[in-house]
């Protein structure tokens, strides 16, 4: 794999595919969508050769030296501007366990949303541009190891997720559209803010031996190469750290969504069309909770560390707001939007804990809400498909009407439920192991074990009322899936079984990174 | 056969329903004789599960046999050091018996099955689900970890609700298999509490590691305290899946699934889980654990008996005797009766299970009637099923000769010699009084359904004996609650076999945490957890009691056994004196004794009581959530983005009036003063020599030097 850039290719071969695809007549419809299909199998391939070539044993989260397929160039340099010496941005990408296993699920979440989004009628030219879009800004966000260039990455992804929804929306489609980019962009404020006051903070060396000011992630997690008076420095006792990462900690939050900023979340997914909400729930929620442990704890490790029964709180308030909401819903898809939030709530929780059993649950979490949550939407988005409706009230017996779908439902919702066997329950219970192992947030986490009740009370409540009983007159004439939706739900119905009962095909990715992680939170600044 | 053999053994028997789950499910649609193929599994199940048994049982009686791999390999975590959490395989003596027992009874049921759901428009999904209920089951008793038992406890948890809620289609069954799962869960979390308790300070979900570290004084979080909540919290799992109070709710609901279900699993299997949990977890229980569970369980009996004595569905009574049963269970090892209380479980599996199957060849017969005021002198029609019932009923009554008296009576003597060591008189008082009552209520159900006159000519007339594929299991049940089959001698299970199979194992508990009979005579200590390096143990003579607690045992053996007959047949002639000889009107009895009647005719109202202190308060919180959700915390959201654009306007009009105006201010100055001078710009160039020779002056005069 020497010399082979696989991460510049993974990014960027959609910007390719999305020029073909701006280029290609009007007319060639379906050659816009096999260029996208082509582009996200490509991808899904690389992925795959790049864990198969993947170095179990090389930690990376702050060691430039065991990341791997590292590409670092120098993207920006301007010499000598006026007091601020260097001018220097990096094209700097890397992965590591903690990366890893995101990466595949962003391939596998975008191929599958691909066949999700064949049935688009609305200028598929124009869909398929945003689309490969926002697939190269998401995959840059999971690879960047520079923070301009993940910044850069980060708002890009903004700007295909707005037309996406504001065009090939429903009814609000505009005012969800709106509210998800005013939020994400507020969000985006502050982290700038700390991006430039961490700028100003740290130097590194060049080669020539001048010392210039950084924006390497790496660099910036070393103690030893922040300035003594810098404003986020930890040497200068008057520095603005934890404010610094109270606003970066929001800038994530917005994205996770965690309780209180939230409310963006349940009107995105009802307005945007199922591939996007697939999208949405299985990639872009994890950008947040990857933020916070690439980018938050390993540069303030200090204030994570004073701050995690805060995070924790934070986590067991979505576990168990986010159930409660869910249960109260008449939506199909708004529960399901609400569910998304109590179960990013265990993400949260896990990370609270600092411990490498919550950070692999955390992690594994991530994973396994991308696929099950990807499809949980899916399932909605069949059953609007046909019914063009998502009352939860009107519908019944859809389990005789809709077998096979319905087998597809019963293992989705199991798998959200937290059945054992199945993957959701596996993160679920090492995030509970790592969390209750800490004194401090033991009794909270005792509190949001409550959201294991409360998840089996509105799933199963959800699956006797859309597809037991007896089908209704009206529903008589739907029909079960047909080949394009097995091709969905059946890789990921795989997943989830598999890495239910072996889950170590996805851990073994993620602990030598998960415990150099910690270790480092745990030991630096201390 | 060599250990390993055996742990292989125990993996195939395992997996083989999980296969014949499988198979059934994908292709079941296609081939509709595919059921034979999860019968056959089954029976291939049973077999290997006889041999496995004979094998521990002759060349290894005294081994622990275990073997461990690591599932879930976390590294070199900071702090604790390399941490992987394994699963296990554990084969102990009761573990090869409840192989027998589970794979028996599911095997009998399967058969059973293939005449009672003739013609089911699911028969063959039925088939898959009894396949993966065999598989989760057994993964229970094959265990060797906690974790393990909590992944099998979770799918023995969807398979019943796939089982109660079979019948999907009607309101009823999906309601009853979502309460079973929600009741359990509640359950479950207490337990993964307590499992987490455990993990947090051990390191290990393994039962022998997790005793062996008890045993060298590591208590949890250095508190006994810890301990005792350790134990209570695990034991809450058993609470949900035993169907104990505050959590029996959900198993006579239950009672909905396809009735060879209900007797599998809601009486023969799945609920002797909870008891089998606590079995596993016997050597941790300090005092006051003990205590709880005991409380526990004699409520529960009690509770149920009540209940259980004015129903008129058939399966119905036999749901409340089997939570009072299993109180009975709990109660047993609550007050350290470990033999008594497996044996019981196992005697108690035959005889429910038969019971079961009995009552389900009955509502067969009957056309899914299941309502006792519309039978009435079946026997006549049905002599077999009459026979295996009668023998079920003496046995669950504790007559002589049944392998129920043998069971029931050691258990009751149990509970008396502990109160005789405690003082805690109450729960053998009210174990009699069970005693009593479970006599009377099954022989109320047995006259009521097989003797007297028929209630309803039509459906009487319609009743047949069942065919030989349902008759057959029956007997063989019914055999088994033989005494014979435990012991030689009818009045001794001491004597038997059966009983020394069980080793009741040593409690690991610090000494000042355990009851005072349960601390060790110095000089009786002989075995102990002494696990060799290659994974296996000894059950060797395990010492838990004193001598005092022999002694005692001793000392009631004979007086509990004779009481417990006199109760029982007081039972059985109260039963006779009202439904058979009628020389009491019950009617008249329930109408002098209205509310107490009331009382137990409606289950002493706990289903409307959760429904309306639980349920309908959680909907309200839940709307509440929502409700706040959308206007407060969404209101707040776009109250802000009002208030923007409210600013932004105010900006805007700023803008425009006060900016821009002063902007078009000055333009209009400028325009003003321009059309004010246009006047000077005469074009005459005398007038401008004028202008500039005045300039001139002026600005002289202003510069001039002073």
């Amino acid at each position: 794999m020497q010399g082979f850039p696989i991460l510049t290719i993974l990014t960027f071969i959609p910007i390719i595919g999305m020029i073909i695809v701006l280029l290609l007549p009007k007319s060639a419809e379906n050659n816009v969508k096999y260029t996208t299909l082509a582009v996200t199998s490509i991808q899904l391939v690389l992925a795959i050769v790049m864990i198969l070539n993947f170095d179990y044993s090389a930690a990376g989260v702050f060691d430039v030296n065991s990341f791997q397929f590292i590409e670092k160039v120098r993207w920006i340099q301007i010499p000598d501007v006026a007091f601020l010496g260097t001018l220097k941005i990096d094209y700097f990408l890397g992965v590591d366990g903690l990366s890893a296993p995101l990466v595949l699920l962003s391939t596998i979440i975008f191929f599958i949303a691909t066949f999700s989004s064949w049935t688009i009628k609305k200028s598929p030219k124009g869909y398929f541009a945003m689309y490969l879009l926002l697939n190269a800004a998401t995959m840059g966000v999971f690879l960047s190891l520079d923070f301009f260039l993940f910044f850069v990455f980060w708002e890009v992804m903004l700007l295909p997720m707005y037309f996406l929804i504001g065009i090939w929306g429903g009814p609000r489609k505009e005012y969800a559209a709106i509210k998800f980019f005013i939020y994400t962009m507020l969000g985006g404020v502050f982290m700038l803010i700390t991006m430039i006051g961490l700028y100003f903070s740290a130097t590194e060396i060049l080669a020539d031996g001048t010392q210039a000011y950084t924006f390497n992630l790496l660099t910036l997690m070393d103690q030893s190469s922040y300035l003594t008076d810098g404003i986020l420095s930890p040497l200068n006792p008057n520095n603005w750290r934890f404010m610094a990462y109270i606003g970066l900690f929001v800038a994530f939050a917005v994205k996770i969504p965690m309780f209180p900023f939230h409310t963006w979340l349940p009107d995105a997914h009802v307005e945007a069309p199922t591939p996007i909400s697939v999208v949405l729930a299985g990639v872009l929620l994890k950008l947040g909770t990857y933020g916070i442990l690439r980018i938050s704890f390993p540069i303030f490790p200090d204030i994570t560390r004073e701050l995690m029964w805060y995070i924790g709180l934070f986590g067991v308030i979505n576990i168990v707001y986010g159930a409660l909401a869910a249960m109260a819903q008449k939506d199909y898809k708004k529960l399901i939007a609400y569910s998304s939030i109590s179960h990013m709530g265990y993400v949260l929780l896990g990370m609270a804990s600092l411990t490498s059993t919550g950070f692999n649950g955390a992690i594994f979490q991530m994973f396994n809400h991308g696929t099950i949550t990807a499809m949980l939407f899916l399932i909605v988005g069949i059953i609007y498909d046909r019914a063009h409706t998502r009352g939860l009230y009107e519908f019944g017996g859809l389990a005789n009407q809709m077998p096979i779908y319905t087998g597809f439902v019963t293992v989705a919702f199991f798998a959200a439920v937290g059945l054992p066997g199945l993957s959701g329950w596996v993160s679920e219970a090492l995030v509970f192991v790592g969390a209750f192992g800490v004194e401090s947030i033991r009794t909270i986490t005792m509190i949001g074990m409550l959201g294991i009740l409360l998840g089996a009370g509105y799933m199963l409540w959800t699956l006797q009322r859309v597809y037991l009983g007896t089908v209704p007159e009206k529903w008589k004439q739907l029909k079960d899936l047909d080949g394009r939706e097995l091709t969905m739900l059946i890789p990921l119905t795989i997943i989830v079984v598999v890495l239910g009962s072996f889950p170590s095909f996805m851990l073994d990715i993620m602990t030598t990174s998960v415990n150099s992680l910690v270790d480092f939170i745990a030991t630096t600044l201390n | 056969m060599s250990e390993s053999n055996l742990i292989s053994l125990a993996v195939t028997i395992l997996f083989l329903p999980l296969i014949g789950f499988f198979i059934v499910l994908l292709f079941g649609k296609r081939f509709k004789q595919l059921y034979k193929f999860e019968v056959g599994i089954i029976t291939v199940a049973l077999l290997l599960s006889i041999f496995t048994g004979v094998v521990k049982l002759t060349n290894y009686f005294n081994n622990i046999i275990i073997t461990q791999f690591t599932w879930i390999d976390l590294g070199n975590v900071p702090s604790i050091g390399h941490l992987s959490i394994n699963l296990g395989i554990m084969i102990d003596n009761i573990t090869v018996i409840m192989l027998f027992v589970v794979t028996l009874i599911s095997t009998l049921v399967h058969y059973f099955s293939i005449a009672y759901m003739e013609g089911d428009a699911r028969f063959s999904r039925y088939f898959a689900y009894l396949g993966i209920f065999t598989f989760s089951m057994l993964g229970i008793v094959i265990a060797d970890n906690l974790l393990m038992i909590y992944i099998f406890w979770e799918l023995v948890g969807l398979s019943s609700y796939l089982l109660i809620g079979f019948w999907y289609e009607k309101k009823s069954a999906s309601d009853a298999s979502m309460k079973a799962f929600l009741a359990n869960r509640i359950g479950d979390i207490g337990m993964f509490i307590g499992i987490l308790i455990l993990f947090t300070n051990y390191h290990t979900f393994s039962f022998q590691d997790i005793f062996q570290n008890i045993a060298n004084g590591v208590v949890p979080f250095g508190s006994n305290g810890w301990l005792t909540a350790a134990g209570i919290l695990v034991f809450m799992g058993a609470v949900g899946k035993s169907a104990q109070v505050p959590l029996h709710i959900w198993l006579p609901d239950a009672m909905e699934g396809p009735t060879p279900v209900s007797a599998l699993i809601h009486a023969a299997t799945m609920v002797a889980a909870g008891v089998y949990l606590v079995a596993r977890i016997f050597a941790l229980l300090t005092a006051d654990a003990m205590l709880v569970i005991a409380v526990v369980g004699t409520v529960t009996s009690i509770f149920a008996a009540t209940i259980a004595l004015t129903q008129n569905d058939i399966k119905k009574v036999l749901a409340y005797s089997t939570v009072s049963q299993l109180g009975y269970m709990i109660m047993a090892l609550g007050v350290g009766a470990y033999k008594f209380a497996f044996f019981h479980l196992v005697t108690h599996a035959f005889f429910k299970g038969l019971m079961f199957l009995g009552s389900g060849s009955v509502i067969h017969s009957m056309h899914h009637e299941q309502d006792m005021r519309q039978m009435g002198g079946l026997k006549k029609k049905m002599p077999i099923t009459y026979i295996t019932f009668l023998i079920g009923t003496l046995a669950i009554s504790g007559v002589p000769l049944t392998s129920g008296f043998l069971s029931k009576d050691g258990l009751l003597a149990g509970t008396w010699a502990f109160a005789d060591l405690t003082g805690h008189y109450l729960i053998p008082i009210i174990g009699f009084t069970v005693a009593l009552m479970t006599a009377f209520y099954m022989f109320r159900l047995v006259l009521m359904t097989f003797h007297g006159e028929p209630r309803n000519q039509h459906k009487f007339d319609n009743a047949h004996e069942s065919p030989k594929l349902m008759t057959i299991p029956l007997i063989i049940l019914a055999a088994l609650s033989i005494f014979i089959f435990y012991t030689p001698n009818p009045v001794a299970p001491s004597e038997g076999w059966f009983f020394n199979w069980i080793k009741t194992p040593q409690s690991v508990v610090p000494e000042e945490a355990r009851f005072d009979f349960m601390k060790s005579d110095a000089h009786k200590v002989e075995g102990s957890l002494n696990k060799d390096v290659h994974g296996s143990g000894s059950e060797n003579a395990a010492i838990t009691y004193s001598e005092m607690y022999e002694h005692a045992m001793h000392k009631v053996h004979y007086p509990a056994m004779i009481i417990s007959v006199i109760f029982a047949v007081l039972g059985i002639l109260l039963a006779f004196l009202m439904y058979e000889w009628k020389k009491i009107d019950p009617d008249k009895l329930a109408e002098k004794l209205k509310p107490l009647y009331n009382l137990s005719y409606h289950k002493w109202y706990i289903d409307e009581i959760y429904s309306f202190l639980f349920v309908e308060r959680l909907l309200d919180l839940s709307r509440f959530i929502s409700w706040f959700d959308a206007t407060v915390v969404d209101g707040i959201v776009n109250y802000s983005a009002t208030l923007t654009r409210g600013i932004a306007n105010i900006t805007g009009w700023f803008d425009t009036y006060i900016v821009d105006g002063l902007v078009n201010f000055t333009a209009f100055i400028s325009g003003f003063v321009g059309l004010s001078l246009r006047k000077i710009q005469t074009g005459k160039v005398q007038t401008y020599i004028v202008y500039v020779v005045f300039s001139v002056i002026i600005i002289l005069l202003i510069l001039r030097p002073f």
